[in-house]
């Protein structure tokens, strides 16, 4: 073999590549439209493309551009947000398991946001909720790498993880426990199960800087990843900054989640299953697999918000239970998948 | 041997979690050398590798091709240094092209796809002298272990740094494969790099390197060429050891025969 015939099958692994992202990027547009026309008035993807864009009836584009349209443009964002945070955490740890629902950051957002909400520092409404919510989730995700330490495994890792969502999970449940107003409680509760119903523009605005800022800060270490297969120390002899990815990494990850979770309460698994389904189309390289987790992250968000509004129920089911619903038998699993790393506590 | 030095440390310490790993070590060593590390398990050997890399903070000064290490940024030491780690750890399954591109990352080719024409030379040249063109496209988890510790070597190389660092290169290797990799390491000396390799192989050491270094506790008890290195008083004070001298085809000999 020589050069060119090294050069010639990258190209062909390239076009793989390109074609995956090709078809993600239709698959995610077409839920988008189909999300933008469900609803107690049903659109087609036509009529809905002809209301955005300011044809239809007036009623009709109230529905898509005013009512539907925030909520859509959440599930994308949000969708891709935890997408991408889970290829970063599984690219820094070196680790399929790592997501950032497994380590307790949304749900220690959600503390953040919660304790916001209970002492009446702010309403649903303000910049306080983001902040705290990703405040929340930078000291949770931090502690968590600080706690399991460098080069930790699979077993100290999830430990570890485990151990701060509950702390997380019980904080928010002592703030309501706490709380002396019934209707915050009831309001903390909903929002708690994880949800983009009746989202406004407001809250798309009060998002999306942060998550946008998060993704941007994640994708910039895309090759830091790729050295970092060769583990820490090679990664270091090569150039990488290891200390500062970390921190660097903590920080999109907490902007993004933080973000998310302040909008939308806590959606989980999108992180850690995303990444997981791209690995046999794009392969195992951490760098690449960034932008398509993000765009299958995307489209499974809103599909989940799709199912949630078709399913029939006698009342309304939240699309963060749904997303947990499917992905906790995934993460089950992943765990007999990866048992034997697991049993030997090897990462 | 100073005028031609290409890396140098005075005094350099090192302190891990308040335990002093590495005291007072000063060597000197030239360009074109391989330099053989040695010492009992513990003795420092790999810490005193990743300071000369500056992986690790250290006391002391230590000096390449001039420069104060701690006066150059990550990058310009990363293109100094060919560092390879022990174990040839690579946690995704890579395709071993990939691997080897790594080695210019350094150099600011960071994405294996988008490569310089120099940049593809360089890591064409590693794989060719490392003897892995054949399988550059196989993911390094297919790979069996001789193999895949060639790989990291021509990812190493691909660096084509003046100084190359391996700690225990030929560990778990078979007898034909660690004569492979210390020939290709020696061959890299014989074209002016700089190459230590950290080895417990006594009898590698004797053979393939100009220079041995003795390491005992956290001191450079011994240098020099390797009879005299490991003459039988290192033998017996570090090692606790007895060995078998002899020469063979010129080169010296020695099998580590019983404990003392």
């Amino acid at each position: 073999m020589n050069a060119q015939n090294v050069t010639v099958t990258a190209d062909v692994t390239a076009r793989r590549r390109a074609s995956v992202m090709g078809a993600l990027v239709v698959l995610v547009v077409l839920l988008a439209l189909v999300s933008l026309g469900i609803g107690p008035v049903r659109l087609s993807p036509l009529t809905v493309i002809d209301a955005l864009f300011g044809g239809g009836s007036d009623v009709q584009q109230v529905i898509v551009r005013e009512i539907r349209l925030p909520r859509t443009i959440l599930g994308c964002a949000i969708g891709a947000i935890l997408g991408l945070s889970g290829a970063a955490l599984q690219g820094l740890l070196r680790n399929p398991l790592a997501s950032p629902s497994l380590f307790g950051a949304p749900q220690s957002a959600a503390f953040g946001a919660v304790l916001v909400i209970a002492l009446g520092l702010a309403d649903v409404r303000s910049y306080a909720l983001p902040v705290a919510a990703i405040l929340a989730a930078f000291v949770s995700v931090f502690a968590l790498l600080a706690i399991a330490g460098r080069n930790a495994g699979l077993l100290i890792l999830i430990l570890a993880g485990l151990a701060i969502s509950s702390l997380a999970g019980a904080a928010t449940a002592l703030v309501m426990n706490l709380s002396s107003n019934p209707f915050v409680v009831l309001e903390i509760a909903f929002w708690l199960l994880g949800s983009l119903e009746d989202r406004s523009f407001r809250h798309v605005v009060l998002a999306l800087p942060f998550i946008v800022a998060g993704a941007i800060i994640l994708f910039q270490q895309r090759n830091a990843f790729r050295a970092l297969s060769l583990g820490e120390e090679t990664a270091q002899s090569l150039g990488v900054d290891v200390d500062r990815l970390r921190l660097l990494v903590i920080t999109g990850v907490a902007l993004g989640v933080g973000g998310a979770v302040a909008v939308s309460g806590t959606i989980g698994f999108i992180g850690l299953v995303a990444p997981h389904l791209m690995r046999p189309l794009i392969g195992h390289d951490p760098a690449r697999l960034l932008v398509p987790s993000a765009l299958t992250g995307a489209a499974l968000l809103l599909a989940a918000d799709i199912a949630v509004r078709i399913i029939p129920s006698t009342s309304d089911i939240k699309v963060g239970v749904l997303t947990s619903i499917i992905g906790v038998p995934f993460f089950l699993y992943l765990i007999m998948r990866e048992r034997r790393a697991l049993g030997g506590g090897v990462a | 041997m100073t005028a031609t030095a290409l890396l140098t440390a005075q005094g350099l310490g090192v302190t891990l979690a308040g335990r002093a790993v590495l005291n007072d070590i000063s060597l000197s060593l030239a360009t074109g050398h391989l330099v053989a590390l040695v010492g009992p398990n513990g003795a420092g050997k790999t810490t005193l590798l990743r300071a000369l890399a500056g992986l690790v903070p250290s006391d002391g000064a230590i000096h390449v091709g001039g420069d104060a290490l701690s006066s150059l940024p990550l990058r310009e030491r990363a293109r100094r240094f060919g560092y390879l780690a022990q174990g040839h750890i690579v946690h995704w399954p890579l395709p071993a092209r990939d691997i080897v591109a790594l080695g210019r990352y350094p150099h600011g080719a960071t994405d294996p796809s988008r490569l310089t024409p120099r940049d593809s030379e360089a890591v064409l040249r590693a794989m060719q002298v490392a003897d892995v063109v054949a399988f550059s496209e196989r993911r390094v988890t297919e790979l069996s272990g001789g193999e895949r510790s060639r790989v990291a070597l021509a990812r190493v190389f691909a660096v084509e740094a003046p100084v190359i660092l391996a700690d225990e290169p030929t560990s778990s290797l078979d007898p034909r494969h660690q004569i492979d990799v210390m020939k290709s390491l020696r061959a890299a000396a014989d074209k002016g790099t700089l190459v230590i390799v950290v080895t417990h192989d006594l009898g590698l050491a004797a053979r393939f390197a100009d220079r041995v270094l003795v390491l005992s506790d956290g001191r450079l008890v011994s240098h020099g060429a390797a009879a005299e290195a490991l003459s039988e008083q290192v033998m017996a004070d570090v090692f606790r050891i007895s060995a078998y001298r002899a020469e063979y085809q010129r080169e010296a000999v020695i099998v580590p025969w019983a404990e003392i």
